[in-house]
């Protein structure tokens, strides 16, 4: 009976992987081939990218405040306060910045893209779509993932700016310390393989979240109930392979850039 | 067959010059042993029917027997496990979904709830195959303007769906199907969860497509007094509304199919289907 259960769910884990990596693949070669949809583009990208502005820029400045915070009462200890600017800016740029952003990012859009695709599912808004003769994957699914990828990249320079800010405030108002200082160490230390490593993970990110979302969405089975299903099911799912593939890349990058 | 005043004496209704056939002039739709089944028990059975031009079949059954599964496996909308589809003379069963989509433009599909896209205006529902397509915009004013007048909803042309009632929300999807004037017109339930009025409505658009432009269509309902009505009916264009057929005619071109438990258990003319002996067909009618 046991085993049986296990099958089931290993065969149904399985099965998901597959029909996910045949979802994601094709609506990324359908931007290649015609007809594309520009309008819908643009519309993600200002939901995505001006939507999800605030969040991020907000979570950015107190991260990276936080950061001064603790790394300065830790760098006290061996007189090395000064280096908080440095230890703020790799953090937030290297890693903190595109795995926050693409977290935020997820709660908030994955979640509504799941959400707004599963309710055209119920109400067969999907079905007549493809009956009208217009492929939903281009028109919907494409665009999104698109617009996510592009507009991650620029929320996380957002954030890694508002990151430095926060982590410059904390400085100078908290700790009392010298906020010329801050900023020079924080740009001194920065090399071009670590703005590589903190604007790639974004790509992945972004990829990740549009194509989850799309992808619990538009398998929404269940009425309502199952809407809600799919909603929870993108949030965790995108939010947990962030991270995984955030670790994957930041093996990889090491290796490509490894440190000095 | 019982003969309509249209046979016996010259028509008096407007015949669109496009009248819509098969590539080959054969059925529009052909179904061949059919059957499909979602992880349970098949859901249809070894279906096998046509729609022969200028046709309408009334698919008749209770609820959750398979009918709208049926007209979904005709539009391409789902694949069937067993058998074979023809769409306007082409094999649709294992035909990939690009392909499809420039068939599916010529057919005409009124979905249960209407389906209409929330987001949109009524006259971007309307005009989605046009704005897909990259019609003017004056010519999509214009083409709209028309088939909200076919269904008498002008003034909704820049309301949101959500301020529609249920009934108005139908006669916008059928104004959606009828824009590009389709070749196959499928009917899910139109008038399924309607009041009395407002199904008589709907069905009296439902016989001025069929008997102004002649086009072929493929109805689902389990409302018998729809099905009747639009046999014992005809539309009259100068009148604007439908007016009873003479007393014992019924409509030729209006045939009926009868589902139960997944299979077909009845396919005919009224005449037939008021005279049948199966047990179901008997139940059903009383």
């Amino acid at each position: 009976m046991a085993i049986d259960t296990l099958d089931r769910t290993a065969k149904r884990i399985v099965l998901t992987v597959q029909d996910y990596s045949l979802f994601a693949a094709r609506a990324f070669m359908n931007l290649w081939t015609e007809p594309r949809y520009w309008p819908e583009f643009l519309v993600q990208s200002d939901i995505v990218g001006f939507g999800s502005a605030s969040i991020v820029l907000l979570s950015g400045f107190f991260t990276g405040g936080v950061l001064a915070l603790q790394s300065a009462a830790t760098l006290s200890q061996f007189g090395a306060t000064a280096v908080t600017g440095q230890f703020v800016s790799i953090t937030m740029i290297r890693e903190l910045g595109p795995v926050l952003t693409g977290i935020m990012v997820a709660g908030r859009n994955a979640s509504s893209m799941a959400s707004e695709l599963g309710s055209m599912v119920v109400t067969e808004q999907i079905d007549a779509m493809r009956a009208l003769g217009v492929d939903p994957m281009r028109k919907l699914v494409t665009p999104r993932i698109f617009a996510c990828i592009s507009m991650l990249f620029f929320l996380t320079i957002v954030a890694d700016a508002f990151g430095l800010l926060g982590g410059g405030a904390v400085t100078v108002v908290l700790n009392h310390q010298d906020g010329t200082q801050y900023f020079s160490k924080a740009w001194e230390c920065l090399r071009y393989p670590d703005i590589i490593q903190g604007l790639v993970k974004p790509l992945f990110s972004g990829y990740i979240i549009a194509s989850i979302g799309c992808f619990y969405g538009m398998r929404t089975t269940g009425g309502t109930q199952g809407v809600g299903r799919s909603t929870i099911s993108a949030v965790v799912t995108a939010s947990v392979l962030i991270i995984l593939v955030d670790f994957l890349l930041t093996r990889v990058l090491l290796a490509i850039f490894p440190p000095l | 067959m019982m003969e309509t005043p249209a046979a016996a004496q010259p028509d008096p209704i407007p015949v669109s010059a496009s009248v819509p056939e098969a590539a080959d002039g054969g059925p529009v739709v052909v179904f061949r042993n059919v059957s499909i089944a979602f992880d349970g028990p098949p859901v249809l059975q070894e279906i096998s029917f046509s729609v022969a031009s200028a046709e309408t079949r009334i698919l008749l059954g209770p609820a959750g027997v398979g009918k709208s599964v049926l007209l979904k496996l005709a539009n391409g909308l789902l694949r069937p496990d067993e058998g074979s589809i023809l769409l306007f003379g082409q094999e649709i069963s294992h035909m990939p979904e690009e392909k499809l989509f420039p068939l599916r433009t010529r057919v005409g599909m009124v979905f249960q709830e209407g389906a209409l896209f929330d987001s949109l205006t009524v006259r971007d529902n309307v005009a989605y195959q046009l704005i897909a397509e990259g019609v003017p915009d004056h010519q999509i004013d214009r083409r709209v303007r028309k088939a909200l007048r076919f269904v008498e909803l002008e003034d909704t042309f820049s309301l949101y769906p959500s301020s529609l009632s249920g009934g108005m929300k139908r006669r916008v999807a059928i104004a959606r199907a009828f824009i590009r004037k389709p070749e196959l017109l499928l009917y899910d339930s139109p008038t399924g969860g309607l009041d009395p009025v407002t199904s008589t409505t709907i069905i009296e658009l439902v016989m001025k497509e069929r008997d102004v432009y002649r086009t072929p269509s493929l109805l689902v309902t389990h409302r018998l007094q729809d099905a009747f009505t639009l046999c014992s009916h005809r539309f009259d264009l100068e009148q604007n509304r439908m007016v009873p057929l003479p007393k014992g005619v019924t409509d030729p071109n209006t045939t009926f199919l009868m589902l139960e438990e997944g299979r077909l258990i009845f396919d005919g003319s009224l005449h037939e289907l008021l005279h049948s002996e199966n047990r179901f067909v008997r139940e059903f009618l009383e």
